[in-house]
């Protein structure tokens, strides 16, 4: 039996049918096709498919979908604005904040999450900000530079 | 001796290069930050069949009888996959070039081995009703006495882990149960020492656990072949693997990787590619694969968890006169790659150090643990470990500053090490050098002095006498109790002659030419007890280095040569 489910994905409207106890996860990248969060464990404990909820950063694997209906969800596919990229996604790519690039979706919303209700985080705000979300390459120091430097950088704009 | 020459490049070098010092952007990272980077699991196709797998809730069972009819029975299932369906059920994957005996099925039949092991794959409509069916599936087992420890699996009586190997150990050159360093006399090294320290060191097996699960993605295409989307971290060396368990030929299949989760080593064992293409053979349809976050940490394979004893000599003033290094490696109940990591380490034992007399004794030794493999510097990592803490234990002993200590017993260009080649380009003095400077920690000016270039060969490049063992390397029963179902390979590339043809099937239909002579050095295992015969000059001779053509060889460090 499968149930309808409406929310806006980055600002536009979306209609998906999920079974019963199906994650937004499954929703998303099975359903609506936006395959930008990443499945990593499945338990809530790697942070590769957080997305943004009303504002809050949510792991979309032990989110159910049925919760969503009605929802504003932001994935990393809307977060370019056509060829310009979020100060984010500029940052992370000068601070070399990424390297297989399977946390960085995740990451980067995590970031954005933080940066969307607090700009001018101190560091050890973004470590606790991306406290839930494993990178297994980078060491994240370069991922805290490069959070740091997209929050200096956008408060120029 | 071989030697890596710019020569062998020289066809292929540019002199514009002008990078060193700049940061140079990553060619994936816009992907990578836009979302765009497209992983394996982000091939979406119509009609994609989900496949999943049972495995062994024991450590050591044999199977007395599986009953997949109810789950053939459950609501989308579209195939049920056993051992007998999967074309050639035993593998091993250094067998592509000669490297041990086949020893992993597929899908278990009459055995399992390890907690976790896969018995029965199911292709279902989703990967909950391949689960639900998967629950549907009976098997009947008998539990077995299973051995967790490397020492107690080698000791006579105890279970055989993988009939293979009835001794629970991997074969080298198909004769010797383990490898073996001999370089000097270290029993009269520890008699003349002022100290001796024999420690015991355990690593733990170390999981890769990248970001991404292990998993494959196989569609059929057009003119019968199957496209294969995977993350494996050897796209070739996967390739062949699924062609040799599915028998067909390497040309039926198209396999698209380069993008990989995080692999660390965890990537290379094709774990899930030869079951999706089955999958996708028997079904008709894309077949989907991925493991579950317990399966990667119980089925896929981790760093071998290693116990290490070193017991050294050493003198007041801080010289080690004789090391003696014995290891073994926990394979777990298959080979997979750590036969390979125990010659890694042979190959690295004493460490960077040139110590008069060493002594070194690996195995490799199969329990009912999780298959080990590569990770991260597998067979070295773990033993430099142990070496390290051995340094700063003995560095206490000699009442010495531990960089001092270890600026002391570095090995310099010219010393002869013991494997009886040259040391050239050492660096472990300058190393060290640089990392008191960074830490700010004082050692006195006649090691801020030393370099690398001076102090070495003389007395230090001459082979020591060494001692023949009063025990020869145990001859192994050679898999007295087990058939293969294809004739054995062939023994390992540097000892197989050069002119020989290939021995088995696979590598005849795939038509590998026999490796070129390696010029490796003979592995010291197989010097006692008979002094080794003289070598051939071709063994000794490095390859030309002018004008590299087709066929002429490269080096390589895991087979010492690989065809160009």
């Amino acid at each position: 039996m499968k149930t309808p489910v409406q929310f806006r994905l980055n600002d536009q409207p979306v209609a998906v049918f999920v079974d019963g106890g199906d994650n937004l996860l499954t929703a998303l990248r099975d359903g609506v096709g936006d395959v930008t969060p990443k499945f990593g464990c499945g338990q809530g404990a790697c942070g590769a498919c957080t997305v943004i909820v009303e504002g809050e950063p949510r792991l979309a694997c032990i989110t159910l979908a049925e919760a969503c209906e009605g929802a504003r969800v932001e994935t990393l596919a809307g977060l370019r604005r056509g060829p310009d990229l979020h100060p984010l996604q500029s940052a992370f790519m000068e601070h070399f904040a990424a390297q297989c690039g399977f946390c960085t979706p995740g990451m980067i919303m995590a970031a954005k999450a933080l940066l969307d209700r607090n700009p001018r985080p101190s560091r050890e705000e973004v470590v606790e900000a991306i406290a839930g979300n494993i990178c297994r390459c980078t060491g994240y120091e370069p991922i805290i530079e490069a959070i740091l430097a997209a929050a200096a950088s956008a408060r120029r704009y | 001796m071989l030697e890596f020459r710019k020569d062998y490049f020289a066809d292929e070098r540019r002199d514009d290069l002008d990078v060193i010092g700049k940061g140079v952007q990553r060619q994936d990272m816009l992907g990578h930050v836009t979302g765009t980077t497209t992983f394996f699991d982000d091939h979406k196709m119509a009609g994609m069949g989900h496949l999943k797998v049972l495995r062994s809730p024991h450590h050591h069972a044999r199977i007395r009888h599986i009953d997949v009819s109810q789950a053939e029975r459950s609501p989308g299932v579209r195939r049920v996959i056993r051992g007998a369906d999967v074309p050639r059920n035993l593998n091993t994957l250094l067998g592509l070039i000669g490297f041990g005996k086949d020893d992993e099925p597929s899908l278990a039949t009459t055995k399992v081995r390890y907690r976790g092991e896969p018995i029965v794959a199911v292709v279902a409509d989703s990967e909950r009703l391949a689960h639900e069916a998967l629950a549907r599936v009976r098997v009947d087992y008998d539990p077995l006495p299973a051995v967790f420890d490397v020492e107690e699996a080698l000791k006579p009586g105890a279970p055989t882990v993988n009939d293979v190997y009835p001794g629970n150990a991997f074969e080298y050159h198909d004769r010797f149960d383990h490898q073996r360093v001999r370089f000097g006399d270290v029993e009269a090294g520890f008699r003349s020492a002022d100290h001796v320290l024999e420690q015991r060191y355990q690593m733990s097996p170390i999981e890769q656990a990248p970001t991404e699960t292990n998993g494959s993605i196989a569609a059929p295409e057009t003119n019968g072949r199957f496209v294969v989307y995977t993350p494996t971290q050897g796209l070739f060396f996967s390739l062949d693997t699924c062609a040799k368990i599915l028998d067909v030929e390497s040309n039926a299949l198209h396999f698209v990787g380069g993008t990989a989760g995080g692999g660390f080593g965890g990537k290379v064992d094709s774990l899930t590619e030869p079951l999706a293409i089955l999958g996708a053979m028997l079904t008709g349809r894309p077949v989907r694969y991925v493991l579950g976050r317990e399966e990667e940490m119980q089925f896929g394979g981790p760093r071998s968890g290693e116990r290490i004893v070193i017991k050294d000599g050493l003198m007041r003033d801080g010289r080690i006169v004789a090391r003696k290094v014995t290891v073994w490696f926990d394979s777990g109940a298959y080979t997979r790659l750590t036969s390979y990591g125990a010659v890694k380490c042979a190959a690295h034992v004493p460490g960077p150090y040139t110590i008069p007399a060493v002594h070194g004794d690996f195995y490799c030794v199969f329990t009912n643990r999780t298959p080990a493999t590569a990770m991260r510097g597998f067979g070295v990592t773990g033993v430099d470990f142990a070496l390290e803490c051995q340094m700063d234990k003995l560095a206490a002993l000699a009442g010495m500053d531990p960089m001092e200590f270890r600026i002391l017993n570095a090995y310099r260009d010219g010393d002869m090490k013991a494997h009886r080649r040259e040391a050239k380009n050492t660096a472990l003095v300058e190393c060290v050098q640089v990392a008191a400077e960074k830490a700010r920690w004082p050692i006195r000016e006649e090691f801020r002095r030393a370099s690398s270039r001076t102090g070495g060969g003389g007395e230090r490049a001459r082979i020591p006498p060494t001692p023949k063992d009063t025990s020869p390397p145990k001859r192994t029963a050679g898999g007295s109790t087990y058939t293969p179902s294809v004739a054995p390979p062939p023994a390992s590339s540097w000892d197989r002659p050069a002119a020989s043809p290939p021995a088995t099937p696979f590598q005849e239909r795939f038509a590998m030419p026999p490796p070129p002579p390696a010029p490796m050095p003979r592995p010291a295992s197989s010097q006692p007890p008979a002094p080794p015969p003289p070598e051939p000059a071709d063994r000794r001779e490095p390859p030309p280095p002018a004008a590299p053509g087709p066929g002429t060889t490269r080096f390589s460090s895991v087979f010492g040569t690989r065809r160009r």
